[in-house]
C-alpha cells in the first residue's frame, strides 16, 4: 500500500500546527495548565493521604502484623505468641524490611489516687519500637522509656488530665495474667505524650515490655510482632515471605487488611486521582476538539486536494492525529516541567496549620508535604495523551471521509 | 494502455428541488497518445467529464474504461491508487498545499509513490526549471503569483510522467507567453512520452494546440473534430 512516509506526515502536521499561531498557543496554554493542575494537585492530595496513611500505619502499628489467630477477635493475654524465632528474625532482618518490633498489648485498668480508667497497656521495646510505632518525639513532658525493663510508664496528656495526675506521680496498673488472676503493679509516670488524635491519649499507656511480661507472668510471650518496610505501597512484595516464615499457626496481615479503612483510603485515593485527571482532561478536551474541528474546517480544500491526488483517507487521518499528538506532547512537556518546578520549592512542606485544626481529626499533620509520584505523573501524561488522541479521532476521521471533489470546491 | 472509453455517461446533481444535468448521455473514445481539448461555455460539463474520467466522481449511469479497466466499477481505494499512480491532475480552482514549498508540492505525489528522495529532488528541480520557476523552489504558494502557482500544479502533474494528464483550465492565470511555453511543454511530453492529454479550456490559444477539439454544451457533446495542431509563434 502506498502511503506518505511518517517523516512527511510529521512535517505537514508540524507546519499546519503553526499556521495559526494564536490558536495553537491558546491550546498549548490549556494543555499546559491542565497537565500542571493534574500533577500539582495530585501531588498535594497524595501528600495529604500519605501523611494520613503513615500516621495510621504507625498507630496500627507496622505495615505487617503477626498475631495469634484468635487475637484480633479476642485480644486477651491467652491469645499470645511466642517471641519471634530465629527463622522469622532472619527474614525480618532482610530488606526491604527496615524495622520490626514486638509488643505486649492487653486490656488493663489504670488508677490514680483519684480516678480509674480502662486502657490498653502496651509493653514495648523502646529500642525497636520507635522505628515502627510509638514516636519518641511525641513525649512532651518527661522522658521516653529507656529499655525493655524500664520501671516507668508513659501516659497520654488527656489521660493525665482525666486521672488528675501528673509527671512523677505514681499510678497503679491492674490486669489479668494467663490464669485469670489479677496482677497489679505501681508505676511512676516518667513521660507524658501528645497524640495527633486526642482520643488516643486516653486509650494507650506504654511501659517496658520486660516489665509487663513479668507483671503478667507471660514468660517471654508477646501479643504482636509489627514489621515495617521502605514503602507501604509495596508491602505485597515481601509480606508473603514473612507469612511463610511465621508458620501457619499465626495470623500475618498487611496493614490494609489489618485496618480495612486505611486500606480502602488508598484505593479511594487512587480512584480519586484518576477521576480528578479525567475531569481536568474533559475541561481541556472541549478546547482540543474545537481547535481540531476549526483546523480541519479551514483546510477542507487542501484535504480534498490530497484525496483527489490519490492520498488514502488513512494518510489524512494520521496527519491530523499527528498534529494533535504534537500539540499534546508539547503541552505536556511544558506542563510537566511547570509542575515539577512548582512542586520542588514546596518539598520542605507547606504550613497548613491555619486550616489544619479541623483536619487533625482526620489524622493529618499541620505540615503538608507534596508527594510527587512517578506513577501519578505517568498516569496524568497517559490520560492526556490517550484520551487526547481518542478525542481527536472524530474530527480527523470526518476529515478523512470527505468527498474529494466536494471538499476541493468548497468555498 | 491509456486509451479512454466513455459510454453513455449520465450525471445529474441535486440542488434543492432542482435537478441539474452535468453530463447528458456522453460517449467518447480517446486513443492513447491523444491530445484533446474540451471546450464549451461555462457550465457545459467539461469539469464533470474530467472528474468522471479521473475517477473523482462516479457517473449515475454509463461506463468509463481506461486502458482495460472499468473504473466506474473500482472501489474508492482502487480509484485513489489509480489517480496516484496513473494520472496527473491540474485542477481548475485549487491545486497546492499551502504549507508546502513549490518543490515540496511537486514532490508530494512522488513521495507517496515511494520515489527516493534523491530522485525526487532531481526530477522536481528540473521540472520546475522547465516550467520557468527556477529559483522559486523554496517559496510557499502564498509567495507565488496565480500564474506561478498554476505552473507548480502543472509541474506536479507532469513530473512523474503519468500515462494520462487531465488538466482543467491549466492556463487560466497565465499570460500569453507562459501559456505558450506550457502548451509547448505539453506537446513535447505528448510527442516524446506518448502521454495522453485531456484539457478543459475556454482559451482559444490553447485550443489551437489540440489534435482533437471537442465542444460541449448543456452536458452534451455538440461537436468533435480532428484538427491540425497550430502552435503559436512565441
Ligand atoms: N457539485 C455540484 N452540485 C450541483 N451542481 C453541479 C455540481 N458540479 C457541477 N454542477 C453543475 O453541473 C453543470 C456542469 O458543471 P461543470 O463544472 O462540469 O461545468 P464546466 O463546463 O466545467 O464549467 P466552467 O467552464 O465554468 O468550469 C453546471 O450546471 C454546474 O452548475
Ligand atoms: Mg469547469
Amino acid at each position: 500500500m502506498t502511503a506518505l512516509p511518517i517523516k512527511s506526515i510529521f512535517i505537514l502536521a508540524w507546519r499546519n500546527l503553526w499556521r495559526n499561531h494564536r490558536r495553537t498557543l491558546i491550546m498549548l496554554a490549556a494543555i499546559t495548565v491542565g497537565a500542571w493542575a493534574m500533577i500539582f494537585m495530585t501531588a498535594l492530595m497524595r501528600g495529604m493521604v500519605d501523611d494520613m496513611l503513615l500516621n495510621g500505619i504507625r498507630d496500627l502499628p507496622g505495615e505487617v502484623q503477626i498475631h495469634h489467630p484468635e487475637y484480633r477477635d479476642d485480644p486477651s493475654i491467652n491469645n499470645s505468641l511466642g517471641a519471634a524465632d530465629e527463622q522469622l528474625v532472619s527474614v525480618m532482618e532482610q530488606p526491604p524490611v527496615t524495622a520490626w518490633t514486638q509488643r505486649v498489648r492487653v486490656p488493663a485498668v489504670i488508677s490514680s489516687e483519684r480516678e480509674s480508667r480502662g486502657v490498653t497497656l502496651i509493653g514495648i521495646d523502646p529500642a525497636s519500637e520507635t522505628d515502627v510505632g510509638f514516636d519518641a518525639e511525641d513525649v512532651k513532658q518527661g522522658r521516653f522509656l529507656i529499655d525493655a525493663d524500664d520501671k516507668g510508664i508513659i501516659i497520654g496528656a488527656k489521660m493525665a488530665e482525666r486521672l488528675e495526675t501528673r509527671l512523677g506521680k505514681r499510678i497503679v496498673i491492674m490486669s489479668q495474667d494467663p490464669d485469670n488472676n489479677i496482677a497489679d503493679r505501681g508505676f511512676r509516670i516518667v513521660g507524658i505524650y501528645k497524640a495527633k488524635l486526642a482520643s488516643l491519649e486516653e486509650m494507650y499507656v506504654y511501659a517496658g515490655i520486660g516489665t509487663v511480661q513479668k507483671l503478667l507472668k507471660m514468660d517471654g510471650q508477646v501479643s504482636e510482632i509489627a514489621i515495617t518496610g521502605d514503602d507501604y505501597r509495596k508491602v505485597d512484595a515481601w509480606y508473603p515471605r514473612i507469612k511463610q516464615a511465621a508458620g501457619d499457626d499465626k495470623q500475618v496481615l498487611p496493614w490494609y487488611e489489618a485496618d480495612s479503612y486505611l486500606g480502602s483510603m488508598l484505593a479511594v485515593m487512587d480512584g480519586f486521582v484518576l477521576v480528578w485527571m479525567v475531569v481536568v482532561f474533559l475541561a481541556m478536551s472541549f478546547g482540543l476538539v474545537n481547535t481540531l474541528i476549526m483546523a480541519v474546517f479551514e483546510r477542507v480544500r487542501e484535504i480534498g486536494l490530497m484525496l483527489a491526488l490519490g492520498m488514502r483517507p488513512a494518510t489524512i487521518l494520521s496527519q491530523i492525529l499527528m498534529e494533535s499528538f504534537l500539540l499534546l506532547l508539547i503541552g505536556l512537556l511544558i506542563g510537566n516541567t511547570l509542575a515539577i518546578l512548582t512542586i520542588m520549592p514546596l518539598q520542605d512542606g507547606i504550613d497548613i496549620s491555619i486550616v489544619a485544626e479541623g483536619m487533625e481529626m482526620m489524622g493529618t499533620s499541620s505540615m503538608l508535604y507534596p508527594a510527587l509520584k512517578l506513577q501519578d505523573v505517568i498516569l496524568a501524561n497517559a490520560v492526556v495523551l490517550i484520551l487526547g488522541i481518542i478525542t481527536s479521532v472524530l474530527p480527523a476521521w470526518r476529515a478523512s471521509r470527505y468527498d474529494p471533489i466536494e471538499a476541493l470546491n468548497k468555498n | 494502455m491509456s486509451s479512454i472509453v466513455c459510454k453513455d455517461l449520465r450525471k445529474t446533481f441535486q440542488q434543492g428541488d432542482e435537478t441539474i444535468t452535468g453530463l447528458d448521455h456522453v460517449s467518447i473514445e480517446i486513443a492513447e497518445g491523444g491530445f484533446v481539448c474540451l471546450s464549451g461555455p461555462s457550465g457545459s460539463g467539461k469539469t464533470t467529464l474530467l472528474n468522471a474520467i479521473g475517477g473523482l466522481d462516479t457517473p449515475d449511469s454509463g461506463e468509463v474504461t481506461i486502458g482495460s479497466t472499468r473504473i466506474d466499477q473500482l472501489s474508492k481505494g482502487e480509484l485513489a491508487d489509480m489517480r496516484l499512480n496513473k494520472l496527473g491532475f491540474v485542477f481548475q480552482a485549487y491545486n497546492l498545499i499551502p504549507v508546502l514549498t513549490a518543490q515540496e508540492n511537486v514532490e508530494f505525489v512522488m513521495q507517496v509513490r515511494g520515489v527516493s528522495a534523491e530522485e525526487r529532488a532531481k526530477l522536481s528541480r528540473s521540472i520546475l526549471q522547465e516550467v520557468g520557476l527556477a529559483g522559486m523552489e523554496g517559496r510557499r504558494p502564498s509567495q507565488l503569483s496565480g500564474g506561478q502557482q498554476q505552473r507548480v500544479a502543472v509541474a506536479r502533474a507532469i513530473v512523474s510522467q503519468p500515462a494520462l494528464i487531465l488538466a482543467d483550465e491549466p492556463t487560466a492565470n497565465l499570460d500569453t507567453h507562459s501559456s505558450a511555453q506550457l502548451m509547448d511543454l505539453f506537446v513535447k511530453l505528448n510527442e516524446h512520452h506518448k502521454i495522453t492529454f485531456v484539457i478543459a479550456t475556454h482559451d482559444v490559444r490553447v485550443m489551437r494546440y489540440a489534435k482533437r477539439l471537442i465542444k460541449m454544451q448543456d452536458g452534451k457533446i455538440v461537436s468533435d473534430e480532428l484538427q491540425e495542431q497550430q502552435p503559436m509563434a512565441v
